[in-house]
C-alpha cells in the first residue's frame, strides 16, 4: 500500500482510511518456505526412487561414516536453540546479549559448513562417480547453500542489532523472526536429510 | 502486529514517471504491473505465433523443405516454451490477476508491491534470453518438455539457456503466487467474507496454491538436468546408471498442474464476464468454489497420465486413469454452471460474450478428448500423435486464449476509459473461431491415423488434411490484424466508455475508468453480492 502519487487529494483520502494494515510479511515468508520445501521434497522423492529402482554396481556401495553428520545435526539443533535465546534477549531490549547469541548462532553455522566441507574432501567418491554420489552431493550441496545464505543473514541482523533503537529493536522484531523461521526450516530439512541419506 | 504507513517514506514514490513512461519503469502500482504483464505477454504471443506459422508452413508439405529439420525442432521448442511460459501463464495469472485482484478484495495494491514488480521484471530478460539462444548455437531442440536423454544429447548451450530462462520464469511465477495468496487471504477489506469474493479470486487462490506447491519441483528437476548437461552427472542419463522416468515424474508433477495454472484463471475470468453480459447471477457460486478447490487437489495427483507409455506399472495406470477421470466431475459442474448462467438471461451479443461462448464450445470439446486420453488403452494408441496436439490446443488456445481476448474486450473500457470497436471485435472473433477450429479439428483425425507429432516430415497420405490445418493457422495469424487495428484506433479515438459501460456490479467498476492511482477516491466499497443482477436495486445487499 505504497502511495505512488504525491497528489495531496489522494494522500488526504488515505489518511482518513486504512492507514494501517495487518503485518503479513511472515505469512508471505511461510508461503515461500512451503515452496522451498517442495524443492527439497522433489529431491528427496528422486533420491528415494533411485534407491528403490536403480541398484548400484557392487563396487559402488559404500557405508557413510556417521560421526561428522551426527555432530552436524547436533550443531544445527543447538544453533536453533541459541537463535531462540537471541530473540528472547532482544524482546527484553538486551541488545548486546542478543547480538552475542546471534554471533554464536552464526559461528555454529560456519562450523557446520566447515564440517560439511571436511566430509566432502574425505569421502571416497566424487560428484560423477555413480548415481548415489551425485544425489548425495546435490542434496547436501543444496542444503549447504541454504545454510550459507542463512549464516549470511544471521550476520547481517547481528550487525543491525548492534545499537539500541537501530534497525532491529524489540518494536521491530520482524528481521530476526523471519531469519529465525528460515533457520528452523533449514534445520528441519537437515534432520529429514540426515535420516533418509545417512540412516536409511 | 500492524504496520503504519509513514507518509514521508511514500513521498519518494512521486519520483516515478507519469503517463505512458510509467509502463517502462519499476512501478509498484498493481495496475501498471498488470498492463506491463499483458503487453509484454502479447509481444511474446506475436513471436510465438510467428513460430507457429513457420511450423504450419513447414507442415504444408510432407518433406522438410521450408527449413532444416534441426531448425524445425528449435522452432517447435521455442513455440511451446514461449507460448506457455511467456504468454499464457504471465497473462492469465500476472496480467489479469494483478489488475483485478486488489479491486476484488477491496485493497489499494497487492500485498507485496515490490516483490510484484520484481516478479514482472524477471520476465522480459528471460524471454529475450530464450529468443536470443537461437542466434548463439541454436536454441534448445528437446521440446518444451526437455525430456532426457534427448535434452542431454542435443547441443548444450541452447538447452542450458532454456533451463536458465525457465528457472527465472518459474521464480517469477512463484513470487506472483505468494503475492496472490497473501493478497486474497490477508488483504481483504474488513467485512468482506471469503464466500463473497468474485469467482476470479477463488480461481487465482487455487492457481497460486498449485504454483507454490508444484513449480519448485520443476526448478529442482531442471537444476538436476543442468548438472547432467554441464557436470556429466547421471541423474537422468541411462548410460551413467540414471533413470529417465524419474525426470518424467518430476517434470509432470509440475507440468500437469501447469495446465490448471493456465486454465483455472480462465475459468475465473469467464465466470466474471458471463453474468455481466447475460444480466444474471452466476449460477451455483458454492459449487463453483468447491469444484475449483477439487480441481486443485485432484490436479496434483494425476500427473502420470502423461506417462502411460513410459513403462508405468499397472497399479499406477489404474490409479492415474481413475484420478484423471474424476477431474471431469468438477470441470463438468463448472461447464453446466456457465450454461445455466446463460440460460434465460438477457444476453448481449458483443465481442466479450462471443469469445466467452467460443471458449465454452472449444473447452467442452477439449475436455471430452481429455477424458478419452485418460483411458490407458486409447492413450497408448494416440500417445505422441497429433491427437494430443489437438487436445492440448483446444484447452489452451480454444480455452485460455479465447478467454484472454474476451477479457481484453471486457476490461479494455476499465483500463483506458475507451470502448473497443464492436464491429472489428466481432470480425476478430469470427476469423479466430473459424481459423482455430479449421486448424486443430482436423488434427484429431491425423492423430487417430497415426501421424506422430514433433516431426518435420510425414507420410504423404496426410498432406491434404495438413494443408487444411495450415489454412486454419493462416486465418488465426490474420485474425490478430483486426484486433491490433482495433486496439490502436480505440486507444486514440475510441468512444468514451464512462465509468461503468456494462453496468457491472463487481468492485472494479465502482471506481472511475481508468481508476485513480490507489484505486478508490475514498474507502473501498463493500460488495457483498458481486453477481446480484436481475434484482431490484433495493433487494441488493
Amino acid at each position: 500500500m505504497t502511495t505512488l502519487d504525491s497528489s495531496k487529494e489522494i494522500q488526504k483520502n488515505n489518511s482518513e482510511v486504512n492507514e494501517t494494515h495487518e503485518d503479513f510479511r511472515m505469512f508471505g515468508l511461510i508461503t515461500f518456505l512451503i515452496a522451498d520445501g517442495m524443492t527439497f521434497a522433489g529431491f528427496f522423492a528422486a533420491y528415494l526412487t533411485y534407491k528403490a529402482v536403480n541398484p548400484l554396481p557392487d563396487g559402488a556401495i559404500y557405508e557413510l561414516e556417521l560421526p561428522i553428520p551426527t555432530l552436524n545435526t547436533i550443531l544445527l539443533l543447538v544453533s536453533s536453540a541459541t537463535f531462540h535465546k537471541a530473540g528472547k534477549a532482544l524482546l527484553k531490549d538486551k541488545n548486546s546479549e542478543s547480538q552475542k547469541w546471534l554471533f554464536f548462532t552464526a559461528f555454529l553455522g560456519i562450523i557446520f559448513l566447515i564440517c560439511q566441507l571436511f566430509e566432502y574432501f574425505h569421502l571416497p567418491f566424487g560428484l560423477t562417480d555413480n548415481l548415489f554420489a551425485s544425489t548425495f552431493y546435490a542434496l547436501t550441496g543444496f542444503h549447504g547453500l541454504h545454510v550459507t545464505l542463512g549464516t549470511l543473514m544471521i550476520l547481517i541482523i547481528a550487525w543491525q542489532s548492534r545499537i539500541k533503537g537501530g534497525r532491529l529493536t524489540s518494536q521491530n522484531m520482524f528481521p530476526l523472526e523471519a531469519v529465525e523461521l528460515y533457520w528452523h526450516f533449514v534445520d528441519g530439512i537437515w534432520v529429514i536429510l540426515f535420516i533418509i541419506l545417512y540412516l536409511l | 502486529m500492524t504496520i503504519s504507513i509513514d507518509p514521508q517514506k511514500t513521498n519518494n514514490e512521486s519520483l516515478q514517471p507519469k503517463g505512458w513512461l510509467r509502463y517502462f519503469s519499476f512501478s509498484l502500482d498493481h495496475k501498471v504491473i498488470g498492463i506491463q504483464y499483458l503487453v509484454c505477454g502479447f509481444l511474446f504471443y506475436l513471436i510465438g505465433g510467428t513460430l507457429a506459422s513457420a511450423i504450419r508452413i513447414e507442415l504444408a508439405s510432407p518433406m522438410s523443405d521450408f527449413m532444416p529439420r534441426d531448425v524445425y525442432n528449435q522452432v517447435l521448442t521455442l513455440h511451446g516454451t514461449i507460448m506457455i511460459f511467456l504468454w499464457i501463464v504471465p497473462v492469465v495469472n500476472g496480467a489479469f490477476g494483478n489488475y483485478l485482484i486488489p479491486f476484488y478484495v477491496g485493497a489499494r495494491d497487492m500485498a507485496f508491491p515490490r516483490l510484484n514488480a520484481v516478479a514482472f521484471w524477471l520476465i522480459p530478460p528471460s524471454g529475450l534470453m530464450l529468443v536470443a539462444s537461437y542466434f548463439v548455437d541454436g536454441a534448445a531442440q528437446a521440446g518444451w518438455t526437455a525430456y532426457p536423454p534427448l535434452s542431454i544429447t542435443t547441443p548444450q548451450s541452447g538447452q542450458i539457456i532454456w533451463i536458465l530462462s525457465v528457472l527465472l520464469l518459474g521464480g517469477s511465477s512463484i513470487f506472483g503466487g505468494i503475492n496472490f495468496i497473501a493478497t486474497i487471504i490477508k488483504l481483504r477489506r474488513p467485512g468482506l467474507k471469503l464466500m463473497q469474493l468474485p469467482m476470479y479470486c477463488w480461481a487465482m487462490l487455487g492457481t497460486s496454491l498449485l504454483v507454490v506447491l508444484s513449480t519448485p519441483v520443476l526448478a529442482g528437476t531442471l537444476i538436476l538436468l543442468s548438472f547432467d548437461i554441464i557436470a556429466n552427472t547421471g541423474f537422468f542419463n541411462p548410460v551413467l546408471g540414471g533413470n529417465v522416468v524419474v525426470y518424467q515424474h518430476l517434470f509432470w508433477f509440475y507440468s500437469h498442474p501447469a495446465v490448471y495454472i493456465m486454465v483455472l484463471p480462465a475459468f475465473g475470468l469467464v465466470s466474471e464476464i458471463l453474468p455481466v453480459h447475460a444480466r444474471k447471477p452466476l449460477f451455483g457460486y458454492t459449487t463453483m468454489v468447491f469444484s475449483i478447490m477439487g480441481i486443485v487437489v485432484l490436479g496434483l495427483v494425476v500427473w502420470a497420465h502423461h506417462m502411460f507409455t513410459s513403462g508405468t506399472p499397472p497399479w499406477m495406470r489404474l490409479f492415474f486413469t481413475i484420478a484423471t477421470a474424476f477431474i471431469a466431475v468438477p470441470t463438468g459442474i463448472k461447464f453446466f454452471n456457465w450454461v445455466a448462467t446463460l440460460w434465460g438471461g438477457k444476453i448481449s451479443i458483443n465481442s466479450a460474450m462471443l469469445f466467452s461462448c467460443g471458449f465454452i464450445i472449444n473447452f467442452v470439446f477439449g475436455g471430452i478428448t481429455g477424458v478419452a486420453l485418460a483411458q490407458v488403452p486409447f492413450d497408448i494408441h494416440v500417445h505422441d500423435t497429433y491427437f494430443v496436439v489437438a487436445h492440448f490446443h483446444y484447452i489452451v488456445y480454444g480455452g485460455t486464449v479465447f478467454i484472454i481476448f474476451s477479457s481484453i474486450y471486457h476490461w479494455f473500457p476499465k483500463v483506458t476509459g475507451k470502448m473497443l470497436n464492436e464491429k472489428l471485435g466481432i470480425l476478430h472473433f469470427i476469423i479466430t473461431f473459424i481459423g482455430f477450429n479449421l486448424c486443430f479439428a482436423p488434427q484429431h483425425w491425423l492423430g487417430l491415423n497415426g501421424m506422430p507429432r514433433r516431426v518435420a516430415e510425414y507420410d504423404p497420405q496426410f498432406q491434404f488434411v495438413n494443408q487444411i490445418s495450415s489454412i486454419g493457422a493462416l486465418l488465426m495469424a490474420i485474425s490478430t490484424i483486426p484486433f491490433l487495428i482495433n486496439v490502436f484506433l480505440s486507444v486514440r479515438n475510441g468512444k468514451d466508455a464512462g465509468d461503468n459501460p456494462w453496468n457491472a456490479l463487481t468492485p472494479e467498476w465502482l471506481t472511475s475508468s481508468p481508476p485513480p492511482v490507489e484505486n478508490w477516491e475514498g474507502e473501498a466499497p463493500l460488495v457483498e453480492e458481486p453477481y446480484g443482477y436481475g434484482k431490484e436495486i433495493s433487494e441488493r445487499k
